[in-house]
């Protein structure tokens, strides 16, 4: 189970990479050999392709694949997506933003009762927590469409509160669609957590005690901060696929609330303009960026992998 | 006959800038029960793990006998190690734990030698568990089975009496000897316990900072410290910085702090110059101002500080007129109150019991403080 | 009044039940459609009719059994070759010092930043540049992309903790470094190779978006029930759900009852 946790809790703060003991001889050679086969993987499927993008997303508009593409260098299609689009990645970054935040509200008290209360239990609500990734996304997805229907008892809930308009509802507003990116992406933040804060010493919560902390006391200095690994690598997670999601907005929303992750599967496989479409592509990429290299530098950290 | 001394001649490792062994050469006879004794950072577990090929050398050779072992890896020196932390293989069962090394050797009827290990390490019928279910101690004892089976030409020990409790310690300490003088294989003993070192082994060599300060039967180094560090590192010692002021026949004149002193010249590592005079404090008695004290004796005025009665023993601090805290143990071996502070007292020793040590500029007030210090925090 | 008392010193274990209930709450919905008769088929309301035929006849919507064939058929290949590769690179990066560790370490780490949207489209457009037909292997080839990290993050953190003195220990006692990998490092990493695995398989299975962009007419069950989220998704959809959910859910609790029977490994 810890493994588990370990690949969801990623290349956060927590794995430190620690350089193996020293003493046994080793040949130079075997580590390159070893890597040999993944690093290859990944340079021809990844980074060449990233490269690739980024000369496509500068080609001329005006060709096509039939009639080839020529590279001119165009910086203007940059501009030209960011006039064009900038409602979506202003849209994409502020649900996502927002359904971190929720992810947080709602995955911290978890994760700390998985990790300091739940004892017998622990390695159950941890299956539980992973559980649900088993039916597939879309179908889970799709649940909420029953969940938030119109006819469902949620919004019957809702349209039963006094001073709520009578033709209120959940679907096809943004609200839905930040409820289904932070159900799909909790368990991304609650398994860092749950790894950083199944580290903390309950002794040291203790001491605070013996120190005259108060339990509010004691987790703002104490546990909160000794926590901050995790929640860094939780928050990034989550934020991350969040951003360039789209099935969501698709699914629980109208084109009103569409993302940019929308624009760019059109622009690719819609529309076939590739060069806007491998624009907007690398823009999202610089948001999220950006945003997290300004995160992690506020935070405190300079650990991201 | 070659004999199948281990031999380490000018081992030395240095992990980049830092000397972790400088120039070490020993030789550890064959049969013999062999401790490193020395501080955490001396240098004695990396050099363990050299003997064992857990290491490379920077430079020095090891040979066993007239073999070179120095380039070999650890599979294939007749060498065999007790880990600290036992290192049982968690997935295997004691048996095969156990049996693990005749098998990599290609014994292959090993059921009867396993149970005649674990015969001799007290826990027969234990070979179908798990590590996981046995306490520290018997962990313990199998990772010595698990060694032991092999026969190998030498077993290193690396400090795997630490992590059990006093009581298990003494027992193991006990056992171990016994298992050494049974099986008559050279044993090879990585300590910072000092007790356990001279307690258990022939010769101690005692490490500080890469080197060997001094090598010896226990007696031998624990009467006649060879340097400071020593005299302080195997129990206690009560050192005065001296001047040598003379000779009387076979007997060294001493002079610190305006008092006179004499010693034999045969327990001085150094003759002339600046010295340490030291005398262990079970050495010492008390005489009461104005009672008859032997004439030859040395003798330190003083005002006792201290006194800590402890049922056996009684450890009495005094102040010299030079204000250095002089520590003396007393054995109750009569009925009676201890001595209490305030009382003007003479503490006075037989000159044979002290020695002499080198005194080296710039060493003074680190040294001080070993005296000063009753509980003997070593270095 | 002793029910107050014990909710406000348990507050927070509350709190997490209640969020565990909320991650749970679309699998059940998810069971109960796979139960329900739908009022029509475009509609996602639960009707009042309940009905086990969707459970009789798991593949009686068109198409759904062979989606699920090939989903199932790449993530299996997709998870070997990704556990072997990614296994290889543990190893590298947690045994040895090297030059380019901590490039490596970056590169490992960027596929599982990048959303899929960008790796899904830039590998469409590599396989369209190279002419290569859009299909179930340019899927797979982009399922063993994104299961790579993963399982070396995995690997990673199960070899960290096992003890290197265990290796040494097993050298000292006359084994050879390939002995040595095959008697004592192998077995104890072999679970969290499975977790990566395991991992792996549903990451694959699970996933749409990168799909999507380089199966070219390849349908897999996740970009089944996409398409027929406009025609209306046939029941049998959740039914698939919902038993994949209780199959692995039982496999994972078995295998954590039978770890915690034998020493603690996990």
């Amino acid at each position: 189970m810890t493994a588990i946790v370990g690949a969801a809790a990623g290349p956060g703060p927590t794995a430190a990479a620690e350089p193996p003991p020293p003493g046994l001889r080793r040949r130079r050679w075997v580590p390159y050999l070893l890597l040999l086969p993944g690093g290859l993987w990944l340079l021809l499927f990844f980074v060449v392709p990233t490269v690739q993008l980024a000369g496509t997303s500068l080609y001329d508009r005006s060709g096509s694949l039939e009639l080839g593409y020529t590279q001119t260098f165009a910086v203007g299609n940059y501009i030209d997506a960011i006039t064009a689009y900038w409602p979506h990645l202003v849209r994409s970054a502020l649900y996502s933003g927002i359904a971190t935040i929720i992810c947080v509200v709602l995955g911290y008290p978890l994760a700390y009762a998985i990790a300091l209360k739940a004892g017998r239990w622990r390695n159950l609500m941890l299956v539980c927590v992973i559980a649900p990734f088993f039916t597939t996304f879309l179908v889970r997805t799709l649940a909420w469409k029953s969940i938030l229907s119109d006819s469902g008892p949620v919004v019957g809930f809702f349209r039963a509160i006094p001073f709520v308009p009578d033709d209120f509802r959940l679907l096809a507003t943004p609200a839905a669609v930040v409820c289904g990116l932070v159900y799909n992406f909790l368990p991304f933040m609650v398994l860092p957590l749950y790894a950083s804060l199944e580290r903390l010493d309950g002794r040291l919560l203790e001491a605070a005690g013996d120190l005259y902390a108060r339990p509010a006391t004691a987790f703002r200095r104490v546990t909160l901060p000794l926590s901050m690994p995790g929640l860094i690598a939780g928050t990034l997670l989550t934020f991350i696929p969040a951003a360039g999601d789209y099935i969501n907005a698709e699914l629980l929303g109208t084109p009103n609330e569409y993302m940019i992750g929308n624009v760019i599967d059109s622009a690719f496989l819609v529309r076939l303009d590739y060069p806007q479409a491998a624009a907007l592509s690398f823009l999202l990429m610089a948001t999220i960026l950006v945003m997290v290299f300004s995160y992690v530098r506020a935070a405190g950290t300079d650990e991201v992998v | 006959m070659n004999t199948d001394d281990l031999v380490l001649e000018n081992v030395t490792k240095r992990f980049g800038s830092v000397t972790a062994v400088d120039d070490l050469s020993v030789t550890v006879p064959q049969g013999s029960f062999f401790a490193l004794l020395g501080a955490s950072g001396c240098g004695k577990t990396t050099t363990l793990r050299m003997v064992a090929g857990l290491e490379e050398l920077t430079e020095g050779t090891i040979r066993l006998g007239d073999k070179d072992i120095t380039e070999l890896r650890p599979y294939r020196r007749p060498v065999n190690t007790v880990f600290q932390s036992y290192a049982l293989f968690p997935h295997l069962n004691i048996e095969d734990n156990v049996a693990f090394g005749l098998r990599q050797r290609g014994v292959r009827n090993t059921a009867t030698k396993v149970a005649e290990m674990l015969e001799l390490v007290q826990l027969p019928g234990f070979a179908k568990r798990k590590p996981a279910q046995l306490s520290g101690g018997q962990q313990q004892r199998i990772a010595l089975a698990r060694a032991l089976v092999n026969e190998p030409q030498v077993l290193l020990l690396d400090e795997p009496l630490g992590a059990l409790d006093l009581k298990l310690r003494r027992q193991m300490q006990i056992e171990l000897k016994r298992i050494q003088t049974e099986v008559g294989i050279t044993f090879l003993h990585v300590t910072h316990d000092q007790e356990e070192a001279m307690w258990m082994a022939d010769t101690v060599a005692v490490m500080n900072d890469g080197r060997i300060e001094q090598l010896g039967a226990p007696t031998e180094i624990y009467e006649f410290p060879a340097s400071p560090f020593v005299s302080n590192f195997l129990g206690q010692s009560n050192l005065f910085a001296a001047e040598v002021s003379g000779t009387n026949g076979a007997d060294l004149l001493l002079t610190s702090h305006g008092e006179r002193f004499a010693a034999p010249s045969a327990r001085a590592h150094s003759t002339d110059g600046r010295v340490w005079l030291g005398v262990r404090p079970e050495k010492v008695r008390l005489a009461l101002p104005g009672e008859d004290t032997p004439a030859t004796h040395n003798q330190v005025h003083g005002v006792l500080t201290d006194t800590c009665y402890a049922g056996v023993s009684t450890e009495y601090l005094l102040r010299t007129p030079w204000g250095q805290e002089m520590s003396v143990f007393s054995a109750n071996a009569a009925a009676g109150e201890p001595l209490s502070p305030g009382t003007e007292v003479v503490a006075h020793w037989y000159p044979p019991h002290s020695f002499v040590l080198d005194r080296r500029l710039g060493e003074g007030d680190e040294i001080a403080q070993y005296s000063a210090d009753p509980l003997g925090v070593a270095p | 009044m002793r029910f107050w008392r014990w909710v406000a010193n348990h507050w927070v274990l509350v709190v997490g039940l209640l969020v565990l209930a909320y991650l749970f709450l679309p699998i059940v919905v998810v069971f109960l459609l796979s139960i329900n008769k739908p009022a029509n088929r475009l509609s996602y309301d639960l009707s009042p009719q309940w009905t086990f035929e969707y459970w009789l006849h798991p593949f009686g919507a068109a198409g759904i059994g062979d989606a699920l064939r090939v989903s199932v058929g790449i993530a299996l290949v997709a998870t070997i070759v990704a556990t072997v590769l990614g296994t290889l690179m543990a190893f590298a990066l947690a045994r040895h010092r090297f030059r380019g560790r901590g490039a490596t370490n970056v590169l490992i780490f960027l596929p599982m930043a990048t959303p899929e949207v960008v790796m899904g489209s830039s590998l469409l457009a590599l396989f369209v540049t190279l002419r290569v037909p859009l299909g179930f292997w340019t899927v797979v080839v982009a399922h063993i992309l994104f299961c790579l990290s993963f399982v070396v993050v995995t690997v990673k953190a199960r070899l960290a903790t096992l003890d290197p003195r265990l290796q040494e220990a097993a050298m000292d006692l006359y084994a050879n470094e390939w002995q040595t990998f095959r008697k004592v490092t192998l077995p104890l990493v072999l679970p969290g190779v499975a977790a990566a695995a395991m991992l792996s398989l549903s990451l694959s299975f699970d996933d749409f978006i990168i799909t999507n962009f380089n199966s070219g007419t390849t349908v897999t069950f996740p970009m089944y029930v996409w398409g027929a989220a406009q025609r209306g998704i046939p029941r049998q959809v959740n039914v698939i759900g919902t038993a994949v959910f209780l199959l692995a859910f039982v496999l994972v609790v078995v295998v954590q009852l039978r770890g915690r029977r034998k020493a603690r490994f996990v």
